[in-house]
């Protein structure tokens, strides 16, 4: 793609409306990123875009920053990456640093303070139906590893309150050890 | 000195999130609540609130808005470049060795380990602002006249729409806050 100013604006306002538009987390993104560049302006070629999305997702960090990057990249280099990182930023910079200007004030008011606890109640539905989710389709896999990090996972953090930091490295190995058990003896643990 | 533990937590909480969206919740909580006390527990349910209701990224909006907090729009700034430093050299990285390698078995067995980590971790959290919802800063205990009937009342009913009718998130946020806002100011 030509490195034109109009390019890189388009590039900016899209990136920018997708992150100012994305409510409900990171997931929420990559259809809309799929409608926006592969549908809508043509950028980019549907597997592309969903190789991206896998990308994205298996790195950490805000998965709509990740993949900002990667469309970026592909579309215009360096300079493309960083004018989408720059669209994807702003907007929650933005709206974020406009509330905490008013937080101070507006949290001991009885009305926000009612509000804020009903939405708690709501935002905690939010996170069940997000795990309900995602443990359904761990248990439904039927493997017992998966499973069992699982359930191993919540008593050694919540129970145990064991450092988050040694759950990471601990999985992480894990993950490395069975991957090359499993590639030499043929077997699918995970 | 602030400027550089901000960038550090939230380098750490960037580099430390895999899984997207409320995979960060826990470690934004053990970083800004349990290691600097940046936030007390109930700021931190505010900001998850807040982050909720709001487009962008979790793990942004709370580095905008604990820097924010702690030391102005220099603090906020500081903090999102930490939170977005480590996407920007793992990803680049990735992108190039993914060009490389296309089947990376073990990177594929890792994050096999990793995604049942997330979803206990969200849970973990999950529950912690459930029990600041019922039961409020004192905690769980087994008095049934210390339970908030309206917290319970609304989340079962938004688990319910969400779980039946895959009810828009905002929607479930918004409308919990307003009758749940009406209900407390009334009863």
């Amino acid at each position: 793609m030509k490195k034109n100013i109009k390019n890189y604006f388009r590039l900016f306002k899209s990136t920018f409306l997708l992150s100012a538009f994305t409510f409900g987390g990171g997931y929420v993104i990559i259809p809309l990123m799929k409608k926006k560049f592969v549908d809508e302006l043509g950028w980019l070629e549907e597997e592309e875009m969903l190789n991206m999305a896998a990308i994205a997702q298996s790195s950490p960090g805000p998965m709509a920053v990740n993949a900002s990057i990667l469309v970026g990249w592909r579309l215009m280099g360096i300079s493309g990456a960083l004018m989408a990182i720059l669209g994807t930023v702003l907007p929650p910079l933005i709206i974020l640093s406009v509330i905490s200007l008013f937080y101070d004030s507006f949290r001991d008011n009885a009305l926000v303070s009612a509000v804020l606890k009903g939405m708690m109640a709501g935002v905690c539905a939010v996170i069940f139906d997000v795990v309900i989710t995602m443990g359904g389709k761990i248990f439904k896999a039927k493997k017992l590893l998966p499973i069992l990090i699982m359930v191993g996972v919540f008593v050694v953090y919540f129970v145990l309150r064991v450092n988050i930091i040694n759950i990471i490295l601990f999985c992480g190995t894990l993950g490395v050890l069975i991957s090359l058990h499993d590639k030499r003896t043929g077997k699918e643990h995970i | 000195m602030i400027y550089l533990q901000l960038f550090w937590s939230f380098f750490q909480i960037g580099l430390l999130s895999f899984g997207g969206g409320l995979a960060a919740m826990p470690l934004i909580q053990i970083q800004v609540v349990d290691i600097h006390g940046w936030l007390t527990f109930t700021e931190f349910t505010d900001l998850i609130t807040i982050s909720e209701m709001t487009p962008g990224p979790i793990s942004i909006n709370s580095a905008t808005f604990v820097g924010t907090q702690i030391a102005g729009l220099g603090g906020a700034l500081v903090s999102t470049f930490g939170c977005i430093l480590p996407s920007c050299i793992i990803v680049s990285l990735l992108a190039w060795l993914y060009g490389k390698y296309r089947e990376l078995v073990i990177i594929k067995g890792v994050l096999a380990c990793l995604r049942p980590m997330v979803a206990a971790l969200i849970l973990s959290a999950g529950l912690s602002i459930l029990i600041l919802s019922f039961w409020g800063p004192g905690g769980f205990t087994w008095d049934t006249a210390s339970i908030d009937f309206i917290a319970v009342a609304l989340f079962t009913v938004s688990l319910f729409l969400l779980r039946k009718f895959k009810t828009s998130p905002l929607f479930i946020i918004l409308g919990s806050g307003m009758i749940g806002g009406a209900c407390y100011l009334l009863f």
